[in-house]
């Protein structure tokens, strides 16, 4: 493989972790928490759709960002009756929350659109466009150097920028502030929380709402950068992906990143190699797709270390009686 | 005790639940410019209206039925088991096998042994995350998430790479022989006088469904491991001081549930498509959890819930078919029912459980 290859190849690894990033970022939140996400992937879809109508009705990117976010927040919200308030099961609102983003996009893209489940495609104006770091065309030609940083580290949409800041930013939200103190605290003994006089219910109500928000961006990214415009069922599985890779990250920001790159690599390998013959054996294509999955599988079995998830997760907080 | 009747929890909730889902569906079939009564008309008449539309019904009904009692049999020792949509696809894998390698004289010794390789074949796909479970404590519901997606890859790469006969395109298996045909509701029915239409894919494999259904109910309700499959689901804890093992009961029930989820696909493979496609399970794993949810995990309720989907799905193709309203609104409907019976029961039982209380006290 040569330089140049490679460089792509490292390329679409950023293009597609950052959905997944995004999206394990919102995950990490949540699940902090102690309110367990299987409907990342139903967040998504719901914003990659909302966030493409508009952009190609109104022709403004940033407004279909906006609606993305604010559809994914919805079903965020949605989530937090269901677990928090009514004390359900977290699971299977998660669940329904993805039957409901899959059924619901088609159902109304076909009632908007009348193009069989799809938006209209995006043009300039409704998409992100992607950003050209300063001097990105001058070095260029700089060998090895030049085509890292204008291949590479330029020329991304600002979502992507956008995803990677929130790496940091996650990580000082929750180990530098209150907030995130109480949030981790909520989710490994919310008793104690409350002890202390703090609302369990607004702390996880905050924090599967910043989880919608996040989801929103991955999904408008997923629609409106990665792609122009929505076509049915286009997370395509990445929602859960997210989710894997967060257990694989053990439920730490900076890790989450490994994990996302690490998974995007895999996609982008996938896409662009199909079978990788090394000598005389060769790794279909179906095991790359399949890789991530059971790497989580292995992790969560404990094989290579343990992956503990928050101690009060994918429990309802009752008070004492 | 503010308990209910349990007459109210077994029948009243999961009607109102129903209800508060039929509605919204109502809404949003009202808010996408379409008439919402006339497409309840449709979809009966188009379901239930002959024996074609009935014959796809059952159809529907009998993957609804096998994934359905797999769910609620691991809802029984309190798992969720959402891998029956990999589970299922294994299944087709063991029914592919059986029908494609051994040559069988009658279909009625194919059925059982193709039954049997089904639900081999599920239930090992199952036992991975039960042993993960029972065993290392891995989250039941993440591993039969990840599952799912890695026997899609698995059937993908058998197909495209196996079982695909020399010069086709597409990634499926050869036709299964024609001694291995199941017979369809038309073929059982017309040697009694009942007519009934020859297009509809219904066979033999909803009166099997219709057994298992009565099996998981002797199971669970008449046999000592259906006794500790309930204790353990009910509280670990005291399962485990009268002597339980955890264990034990996580590998059986999942294996069970994963045996019947694979043996889904002696309807959809070898009853209707008769070879071995991409994606045949279509969703109806998924469906199984609504099913489940609605039916209480009570054989009975999961057969009135499987017929009630099976409505659905045909209902809801001809909807597509006539209407400008997509067949995902079934998708729809199913999320609102998973919604409304699983995660806000206690919205429903709350108010319900004051109501009941009030009267009591009136009457004290």
């Amino acid at each position: 493989m040569d330089f140049l290859t490679l460089i792509q190849v490292l390329d679409s690894t950023v293009r597609l972790a950052t959905p997944l990033l995004l999206a394990c970022l919102a995950g990490l939140f949540s699940e902090r928490a102690g309110v367990f996400d299987i409907g990342l992937e139903g967040k998504m879809l719901m914003a990659a759709f909302f966030s493409a109508a508009v952009a190609a009705t109104t022709g403004n990117v940033w407004l279909g960002l906006l609606a993305g976010i604010a559809s994914s927040l919805v079903l965020s919200g949605l989530h937090g009756i269901a677990s928090i308030t009514f004390r359900g099961n977290q699971l299977i609102s998660g669940v329904a929350i993805n039957f409901l983003a899959a059924g619901m996009t088609v159902l109304i893209a076909q009632d908007w659109f009348q193009q069989g489940g799809r938006t209209p495609s995006l043009f300039s104006g409704g998409r992100f466009e992607p950003l050209n770091l300063p001097f990105s065309d001058s070095v260029a030609d700089v060998p090895i150097l030049g085509p890292i940083y204008s291949e590479l580290l330029s020329g991304h949409s600002v979502l992507v920028y956008l995803a990677f800041l929130a790496v940091p930013a996650t990580a000082w939200v929750l180990f530098g502030t209150r907030f995130g103190l109480r949030l981790r605290a909520v989710g490994e003994n919310p008793a104690a929380v409350d002890t202390a006089g703090v609302s369990v219910v607004g702390l996880r109500y905050a924090a599967v709402m910043i989880c919608g928000l996040l989801c929103g961006i991955a999904g408008a990214y997923l629609a409106t950068a990665l792609q122009a415009g929505f076509v049915k069922d286009m997370t395509a599985g990445r929602g859960f992906i997210a989710l894997a890779a967060l257990i694989f990250a053990k439920w730490r920001p900076w890790h989450a990143l490994g994990a996302c790159l690490l998974f995007g690599l895999l996609q982008a390998v996938a896409l662009r190699f199909q079978n990788i013959e090394i000598g005389s054996f060769v790794i279909p294509v179906q095991m790359m797709d399949a890789l991530p999955y059971i790497l989580t599988v292995v992790i969560l079995a404990g094989f290579v270390g343990k992956a503990i998830p928050p101690k009060a997760g994918g429990e309802p907080y009752v008070k004492e009686r | 005790m503010d308990k209910m009747p349990k007459w109210a929890d077994v029948v009243l909730i999961p009607l109102i639940s129903l209800m508060l889902a039929a509605i919204l569906s109502a809404l949003v079939i009202l808010g996408i410019g379409e008439d919402p009564i006339a497409a309840v008309k449709l979809m009966v008449s188009g379901a239930l209206g002959s024996t074609y539309g009935w014959g796809y019904t059952l159809y529907y009904a009998t993957n609804f039925l096998f994934t359905g009692l797999a769910v609620s049999v691991a809802f029984h020792a309190r798992m969720f088991n959402i891998g029956g949509e990999g589970q299922a696809m294994l299944g087709g894998l063991g029914v592919a096998l059986v029908c494609l390698y051994i040559p069988w004289p009658h279909w009625s010794l194919a059925l059982i042994f193709a039954s049997l390789g089904a639900a081999v074949f599920g239930a090992a796909w199952a036992a991975i995350p039960a042993y993960l479970q029972a065993k290392r404590g891995s989250h039941i519901v993440i591993t039969t998430i990840m599952f799912n997606f890695i026997a899609a890859a698995v059937l993908n790469y058998v197909l495209v790479n196996l079982l695909r006969p020399e010069g086709s395109m597409d990634p499926a298996t050869a036709r299964f022989a024609e001694t291995v045909h199941l017979p369809s509701l038309h073929e059982l029915l017309a040697p009694l006088g009942i007519e009934f239409s020859k297009a509809a894919p219904a066979n033999v494999s909803f009166v099997v469904a219709i057994a298992a259904c009565v099996a998981v109910w002797l199971l669970i309700w008449r046999t000592k491991l259906g006794y500790e499959i309930r204790a353990y689901g009910n509280s670990e804890h005291g399962a485990l001081y009268a002597g339980i093992s955890p264990v034990k009961i996580t590998m059986i029930a999942m294996l069970i549930s994963g045996g019947l989820a694979g043996m889904m696909a002696t309807n959809n493979v070898m009853g209707e498509a008769e070879r071995l496609v991409l994606n045949s399970t279509e969703g109806a794993g998924f469906i199984g959890i609504a099913v489940a949810l609605m039916g209480r995990s009570h054989p009975f309720g999961v057969f009135l819930a499987a017929i009630l989907f099976g409505f659905l799905y045909q209902g809801g193709a001809e909807l597509a078919l006539w209407t400008s309203i997509p067949r995902e609104l079934i998708v729809v409907i199913q999320a609102l029912v998973i919604l409304f019976t699983g995660a806000l029961d206690n919205m429903v039982r709350g108010p319900l459980e004051r109501i009941f209380l009030a009267i009591r006290r009136e009457k004290a």
